[in-house]
């Protein structure tokens, strides 16, 4: 899609490629060092990055709450997470700001971007950000949460569970699931009976919108349009994008062992790197000059944040046992001092949701 | 002061912090209209209203999910689940989530919560409306879990909770809604969430106890006391998880012979661990092997009543053990 009619100035079109471009080096100087033997773990985001980087740009950083999911490297740099905060993250250091070196790598967390805290088993994150937007409704503060996810963690529990309840009091929650076809092994069509995710969304009376996820500008618009329609307390949207995994599913990964080489080369050439920096080109928004010299500015910030980052200190175990409990002591009194300052309207902006079925598609 | 009953307590308590709190909501199955299958919100729709009043659709994980997420804002939910059997389904958000999210963004977030579950036997309930869950969900750090014996506590707990900025487990006994009576303050006050409370105190045995079976050790200890001379100290463990180390040594050393009754199965339940914490300190002062009195090993209480008095801890029995312990 062409990114003016996306309602994107070219100065941003062209950031949003230089954003793509700098999670793809991050990930793969993560397998470098990873292979090197500096890294115990990786997980990617190559071939998402189009689709993460077009809702980032959609989002509201520090206002809307974002849920994100392992993948979604491309996403948080897009919301203002910095090159080296993720390298501090893959090396487990001390000023990792997601988790202090607790977390594997990729566990995104920042809380005045709010950024919301991830774990591991998949889908968990889908009724935290529904409760997120229920403190939206509650506070009458306007942000919107959004919650990122893999196909297979579609078929979660907490899937239906947390979509049915944004639906029964239409919250406004953008559900993003990024469709690589895999959980790790197991193909699409051995996790879902649908036709896709997408429809799902019939049964929460709710938005369901496909979108081309190698298109980070058709994904602007559509998460865009679902924040609005959020905002204006038309209840949340289910939204399907089509991805790609390039890589294996981790560093501890073989995907060899259940997809060909000749899937996965096909795959690489449609990456939606390649694509968005064809499209620039064509559009002579960049020259291949300019292209070149961004590449050796991407490169140089990898490069730093690389080094900082290995250099800097690894967590001190006489620190492991702090933050299991509060340390402050019960303080009894109103939490409006926890939230009342964030821009909230405070409870008289309560409004009683409408009911739930009626005013959507369900469909495309 | 109010005489009042322990589920009276508990709606009392919900009361005041919601008045005291505008961020303070409860959610859950039937918590509105219906005002809660054991009426513990009866009377919160009507005063509050529907929004921080809360019927939520039928899904126990969800219940406990968005209430991690809105107190991860910063508000104060107060989640509850019908009977703690139901719990289950929401046990990954509970351990895997609610109870780590401090730890696992370095105290960057965390999660104001509260999750009430009525919990516990003797009341026709069968299988699956009788269980005792604390052994399912002590043993996580970063959560607390903790159920009051008495009207008092209960409104003092549940306040504490309320205000606490850790998640906690609030297991409310379903035999104590109204069998507990007791004075409690109208005032606001809080019960610390971290300490025992010596209930009782006497020099020839110890009993260690929580939820109803802290009254039924007092009475047995009262029997006793009157029939046969034998004086007990009973405490009441109140915060199951982490425990208050300190008190049970005390308790212990006092009498160096201890009896440790709960109504969940022996095996794996709470009282193993406080026989180790004082195996671990105290060994030397005991007089007697540590000796246990609980639910038998049973996967849940049975419904037909001579199978269900077989299961639960009583008076006699406790009264029993204590004896045989005083005499040891």
């Amino acid at each position: 899609m062409d990114h003016r009619a996306a309602g994107l100035t070219d100065a941003e079109a062209i950031r949003m490629y230089r954003t793509m471009l700098l999670a793809r080096r991050l990930d793969e100087r993560q397998w470098l060092l990873n292979r090197a033997g500096k890294l115990p773990f990786v997980i990617s985001c190559q071939g998402h990055e189009a689709a993460q980087v077009g809702a980032g740009f959609a989002l509201k950083p520090g206002v809307d709450f974002v849920l994100p999911y392992y993948r979604d490297l491309a996403l948080v740099l897009a919301l203002g997470v910095t090159s080296e905060a993720v390298m501090l993250a893959a090396f487990a250091r001390a000023d990792d700001p997601a988790s202090g070196g607790r977390q594997m790598p990729n566990h995104f967390s920042d809380r005045r971007l709010r950024i919301f805290t991830q774990s591991s088993p998949t889908g968990t994150q889908i009724p935290h950000a529904v409760g997120f937007a229920w403190a939206a409704r509650y506070t009458g503060e306007p942000f919107v949460a959004f919650v990122s996810f893999g196909d297979g963690t579609s078929n979660q529990g907490d899937f239906h569970e947390g979509l049915n309840f944004a639906g029964v009091f239409r919250l406004p929650v953008i559900a993003f699931v990024e469709n690589n076809r895999y959980a790790i092994s197991v193909p699409l069509e051995r996790q879902i009976a649908s036709p896709d995710v997408a429809s799902r969304a019939q049964s929460y009376g709710m938005a369901g919108v496909k979108v081309d996820g190698r298109d980070p500008f058709a994904v602007y618009r559509v998460v865009r349009e679902a924040r609005e329609r959020a905002l204006a307390g038309e209840g949340g949207t289910l939204i399907e994008a089509d991805v790609m995994r390039l890589t294996p599913h981790s560093s501890d990964d073989d995907d060899r062992t259940y997809r060909s080489r000749e899937e996965v080369e096909a795959l690489r050439q449609a990456d939606p790197v390649a694509r968005v920096r064809a499209y620039l080109l064509e559009q002579a928004l960049l020259d291949a000059a300019a292209l070149e010299a961004l590449e050796a500015e991407v490169a140089a910030e990898v490069d730093r944040a690389t080094a900082a980052a290995e250099a800097a200190p690894l967590p001190d175990p006489a620190t492991a046992m702090r933050h299991v409990y509060a340390e402050a002591p019960e303080r009894p009194g109103a939490s409006t001092d926890r939230w009342g300052g964030a821009g909230g309207k405070g409870p008289e902006g309560w409004t009683e949701p409408a009911p739930a079925g009626g005013g959507t598609d369900g469909g495309r | 002061m109010a005489v009042k009953t322990y589920i009276e307590a508990i709606r009392e308590a919900l009361w005041q912090a919601m008045e005291r709190d505008p961020g303070v909501f409860v959610l859950g199955e039937d918590v509105g209209r219906r005002g809660g299958v054991f009426r513990a919100t009866a009377g919160l729709l009507e005063r509050f209203g529907e929004r921080r009043v809360v019927d939520t659709p039928l899904a126990e994980s969800a219940i406990v999910g968005v209430a991690i997420g809105a107190a991860a804002y910063g508000l104060r939910p107060v989640a509850e689940i019908q009977f703690a059997d139901f719990i289950y389904p929401a046990t990954n958000q509970i351990v895997n989530e609610a109870a780590k999210i401090r730890y696992r963004s370095n105290g960057a977030w965390s999660v104001p919560l509260v999750i009430r579950a009525p919990y516990g036997g003797g009341v026709h309930g069968a299988l699956y409306h009788s269980q005792s869950v604390e052994k399912a969900f002590t043993g996580h750090p970063g959560l607390r879990v903790v159920t009051p014996s008495n009207p008092y506590d209960a409104k003092g707990l549940l306040l504490a909770a309320i205000f606490s900025d850790d998640p906690v487990l609030f297991l409310e006994h379903k035999k104590l809604y109204r069998l507990a009576k007791g004075e409690v303050p109208e005032d606001f006050y809080t019960v610390p969430l971290d300490r025992a409370r010596t209930v009782r105190e006497g020099d020839d045995v110890t009993v260690i106890a929580y939820g109803l079976m802290v009254p039924y050790a007092l009475e047995a200890a009262e029997r006793l006391a009157r029939e046969e001379g034998i004086e007990a100290t009973v405490l009441d463990l109140v915060t199951l998880y982490p425990l208050d180390r300190a008190a049970i040594v005390e308790a212990a050393r006092r009498t160096g012979k201890v009896l440790i009754v709960h109504e969940d199965n022996g095996e794996g339940g709470v009282g193993g661990e406080v026989a180790a914490v004082i195996a671990e300190t105290a060994l030397f002062d005991l007089d007697a092997p540590i000796r246990r009195l609980t639910g038998p090993d049973v996967p849940a209480m049975p419904y037909s009543p001579p199978l269900e008095a077989w299961f639960m801890p009583s008076v006699e029995r406790i009264a029993a053990a204590m004896r045989e312990l005083a005499r040891f």
